[in-house]
């Protein structure tokens, strides 16, 4: 059985098709696996089993009939901040505690149009705020890798699962990172699409211009796979993208020759671990090998990045979770009058960090300092983006590492929200400029962590990062769950 | 009004909920008094991950204000929003539009005594409203508040004057005007008591001929057009009385009172809200293209404004008659209806003002339901004018007509109230009184000259008012002084 393990989302869904496996034994399976390593790893929530069983049995229903969808019978994992209706969606909040959404984000809905089985809940960062997990109101996930370390953040709980084989893939977000650097700690591929890409409609929102749902999976069909599922135009929401989806299939195993990788000279700089720094030079010299061109460019606002988004992004979220009030659904904790039930809810209901943010995003919009942060941050972002637009008239992707440390100890940054945030600092510019970005693991570190290197596209040039992340890992080969999880 | 050296500088923002079918942001219905909760979706519940959609609708709605009041129409505007706490407003910020809105720099003319006076306007953006809290008795007794969130996202205009008011009353005839402007455009009712349209007013006081503005307070949820001009009245002498005593206006926020007539603090400076604006992350900028305005323009009606200069030139009628004809769109058409049957504008101003008016006023009807059509009433005009019946009679069947919507002609043929306009017949009549009352003709004859309205009374009286009033008039004389 733990051969399916290996198997990418198109092998699975022959073998369904096939009916050498039913969905419900692959879902049992997939149960079996969390109960027995879950424990350790902290991944899930909450696991939906008599759902997932019930989907399962519906897969195989379809399965027979011959109506599958791209997705039957292929059990998932879900990051706890997508509306799924029925099921409590928390963003791993105290606020929302019993919160059960009446309606189903657009994904959601798509992922059931093809057939996905609901496996749980994954942890995460408390409203996706967060680099390790650790801000999560419930449960501090462990990186399958290294038990000790957090697996990165906010979507800690997808990646790490992923990378223990607690899901066939799962869905995360991504708002400075939030993919794409879990992805990366954990060894597993993850996606952050071009803004407007995939919409956000029932996504709990932590920062609106800068959101993005996206995969994490252990290979790069796969992502490809719940790419073709949850990419498209949504009417409901403004900011999704009107744009036909190609088959991101499709690009998989093309040659890259011609192809030019730039390398900003401002991502390699110090602070960057020298195991990382080895593993991303090496990759590039694959990439090279395979015929790609590797040209110089230069992100001269890059040092503003971090910065900028954290005005942006707290500025954001201050009026975002504003609707967390005590007076509709959620936590409420009583109080003589209005004002006072509000506060004591909001006391109660936020973590740390989220106060803090909100605390933050109030500050750069009140009157009299919006023009110095908001405004400014707005124009350095407008900067940042041009960054990028210039950068791209030279390459057509760019490669970077996706963080310039493997994971760190739990704890080891918990009260340093500083050093924290520098950990997102390769991935923020990307959500900044609203592009596609794909970690793909590259290496290990000499205490077997995990490394991911960031390939960055142009908009909507999904297929083409794809692509290339798909000549890392079929040169590198590497091991996809670590061996303790196989037995 | 006369504030004896000082004048008011008034600014005001009017709220207009539109006449659409569905929401700002989601499809639900905008419909006024169903249960309680049940226009709502998770949109305008504010629930988490929903998003807002906007409704192109309350767009061309904007458009053709911004045209109808001379606006530039932005190519290009933005939504905000606006933040602050309540439980009316689900996700603790309103979407507005803040900087950049959709119409910018507009004008409207009022006339105050035949004279024009050109209020500024600064802006118009759309937003949405707020619910509305719901409390057994009342706010301050209740030890509960229930929230309603059907008018949750119902789409809102706001249209901001520049400080170009000086009186309360130009105030109230520029709230006339535009509210007359907004019910022509079909794009909001107007109706006041159900908040539909509603004010809050920017008001300082200056000594004439200071450029400078004074320290503004602002009154809010003004919605009457008499609570208005009475707040507005008693805020400017109240600063004005502050200032002679030596005292400062005080930036605030005041209310009125309608029982005691006088306005009170709501809020100071210091509470003021700190909005927190910041454009709206889940909405595109909104672009409008030529063809999108040109399209709102060609659909335009003729407005308010420009009826009243048209009916002035081609019916040559006061301003005042016009203003009355105009303030309703419906009296205006019932108006130029009959002048087509009956063109004697003045006559047919005169007895729709009259007669029609008060009809309507004693039926609780409007002008669009009124039950005289405009056919029957030139009818009738033209029956009057050819003599078949006195003025008089017209008024006294006025009435009957307007409840059983018979034709004039058969009306007064089945009464029998065709007037008598045979000499020889009134000469008859005229005998007959002028044999039965010696006494008085003697008097008259002797010069008490006011006798003669006696006489014509008689004639009325015995002819049951159908003698032809002019001719009797002239018989009687030529009879009394032969």
């Amino acid at each position: 059985m733990e051969d399916l393990l290996k198997l990418n989302i198109i092998e699975l869904s022959d073998l369904l098709k096939k009916r050498e496996i039913t969905s419900v034994e692959l879902t049992n399976f997939y149960l079996e696996r969390i109960k027995k390593y879950d424990q350790y790893i902290q991944s899930y929530l909450m696991v939906t089993g008599e759902k997932a069983l019930d989907m399962a049995r519906e897969a195989n229903k379809r399965i027979e009939k011959g109506e599958a969808g791209r997705l039957e019978g292929i059990p998932l994992g879900i990051k706890d901040i997508l509306c799924t209706k029925g099921m409590e969606t928390t963003c791993a909040s105290r606020i929302l505690k019993g919160f059960i959404p009446p309606y189903d984000a657009t994904v959601i809905k798509r992922l059931h149009g093809d057939g996905y089985v609901h496996l749980g809940r994954l942890n995460m960062d408390e409203f996706a705020m967060g680099s390790s997990t650790e801000n999560s109101a419930y449960q501090v996930t462990k990186n399958p890798w290294a038990l000790d370390r957090i697996p990165g953040g906010s979507s800690g709980g997808s990646a790490a699962a992923t990378a223990a084989g607690l899901c066939v893939a799962s869905l995360g977000t991504d708002t400075g990172g939030s993919i794409r650097q879990p992805a990366g700690l954990c060894g597993v591929v993850g996606m952050k699409p071009t803004y407007g890409r995939v919409s956000r409609y029932g996504l709990v929102a932590f920062a609106s211009s800068l959101d993005q749902i996206g995969p994490l999976t252990r290979n790069v069909i796969d992502c490809a796979v719940v790419m073709n599922t949850i990419a498209g135009h949504d009417p409901l929401d403004s900011t999704s993208i009107p744009q036909p989806v190609p088959d991101y299939t499709e690009m998989l195993g093309r040659d890259i020759k011609g192809m030019r990788v730039g390398i900003p000279k401002e991502y390699f700089i110090q602070g960057i671990e020298p195991d990382v720094n080895q593993s991303v030079k090496e990759a590039l010299s694959i990439l090279e090998r395979n015929g790609a061109t590797i040209v110089d460019i230069s992100l001269p606002h890059t040092e503003y990045a971090v910065a900028t988004y954290y005005i942006i992004c707290t500025a954001e979220a201050s009026s975002n979770l504003a609707r967390y009030d005590g007076v509709k659904y959620g936590l409420r904790v009583e109080g003589k009058d209005i004002i006072e039930m509000y506060k004591r809810t909001r006391f109660a209901g936020f973590g740390k960090e989220v106060k803090r943010r909100i605390i933050l995003g109030t500050y750069v919009l009140s009157s009299g300092y919006y023009d110095a942060y908001y405004r400014k941050a707005g124009q350095v972002r407008t900067l940042i983006r041009r960054d990028f637009e210039e950068a791209f008239r030279t390459c057509d992707v760019i490669a970077t590492p996706v963080s310039p440390t493997t994971a760190f100890k739990v704890g080891e940054k918990a009260d340093d929200p500083l050093q924290m945030y520098l950990s997102d600092i390769f991935t923020i510019p990307v959500n900044l400029a609203g592009l596609p970005a794909i970690s793909v693991p590259c290496g290990l570190d000499s205490s077997s962590l995990p490394i991911g290197l960031q390939i960055i596209g142009q908009p909507l040039d999904e297929a083409r990062i794809l692509q290339v992340a798909y000549v890392i890992e079929q040169e590198k080969k590497l091991k996809k769950i670590p061996d303790r999880y196989l037995t | 009004m006369d504030y004896r050296g000082f004048e008011g500088v008034i600014g005001l923002e009017v709220h207009a909920h539109l006449l659409t079918e569905s929401k700002l942001f989601c499809g639900c219905s905008t419909k006024f008094g169903a249960e309680p909760n049940s226009h709502t979706c998770p949109t305008c519940m504010g629930l988490p991950g929903a998003l807002p959609v906007l409704n192109k609708k309350v767009v061309d709605f904007a458009i053709r204000l911004g045209l109808a009041l001379n606006c530039t129409i932005n190519r290009r505007s933005i939504f905000a929003r606006k933040n602050y706490y309540y439980p009316d407003l689900p996700k603790g910020y309103q979407i507005s539009q803040y900087e950049e809105p959709i119409c910018e720099n507009g004008y409207l003319d009022i006339y105050i005594n035949e004279e024009k006076k050109r209020i500024r306007i600064k802006r118009i953006h759309m937003e949405e409203d707020a619910g509305k809290l719901v409390h057994e008795d009342t706010i301050e007794t209740s030890t509960y508040s229930l929230v309603d969130y059907n008018r949750s996202s119902v789409p809102l205009l706001e249209i901001v004057s520049e400080p170009d008011i000086r009186t309360p009353e130009e105030a109230v005839e520029y709230l006339k005007m535009l509210r007359d402007c907004l019910i022509y455009l079909e794009i909001c009712d107007g109706n006041m008591e159900e908040g539909s349209f509603r004010c809050d007013a920017n008001v300082s006081v200056r000594k004439i001929g200071d450029t400078e503005f004074g320290t503004r307070t602002e009154l809010k949820n003004l919605n009457s057009f008499k609570y208005i001009e009475k707040s507005l009245d008693y805020e400017i002498k109240r600063q004005i009385e502050l200032i002679k005593k030596g005292g400062e206006v005080v930036q605030e926020t005041r209310l009125y009172n309608v029982d005691e007539g006088v306005t009170y603090s709501m809020r100071g400076k210091e509470e003021a809200h700190d909005y927190r604006y910041f454009p709206e992350p889940d909405l595109l900028p909104l672009i409008i293209d030529d063809k999108w305005i040109e399209d709102i323009r060609k659909g335009l009606p003729e407005l308010p404004f420009e009826k009243i200069e048209r009916f002035l030139k081609e019916y040559n009628l006061p301003r005042y008659d016009v203003e009355i004809l105009v303030s309703d769109r419906s009296l205006a058409s019932y108006f130029e209806d009959t002048v087509m049957l009956f063109p004697e504008p003045k006559t047919v101003s005169n007895w729709i003002m009259t007669e029609l008016l008060r009809e309507l006023k004693a039926r609780n009807l409007e002008a669009k339901d009124a039950p005289i059509s405009p056919a029957n009433l030139a009818e009738l005009l033209t029956l009057i004018k050819d003599g078949t019946i006195s003025i008089k009679i017209g008024k006294e069947i006025f009435p009957e007509l307007c409840s059983t919507g018979a034709s004039p002609k058969r009306l007064v043929q089945d009464k029998g109230l065709i007037q008598i306009s045979d000499e020889s017949a009134i000469a008859q009549t005229i005998e007959q009184i002028l044999a039965r009352f010696p006494k008085e003709v003697a008097e008259f004859k002797a010069g008490k000259d006011k006798l003669l309205g006696f006489f014509v009374g008689q004639v009325m009286k015995e002819t049951k008012g159908k003698a032809n009033p002019k001719l009797l008039n002239e018989l009687l004389l030529k009879r009394l002084k032969a």
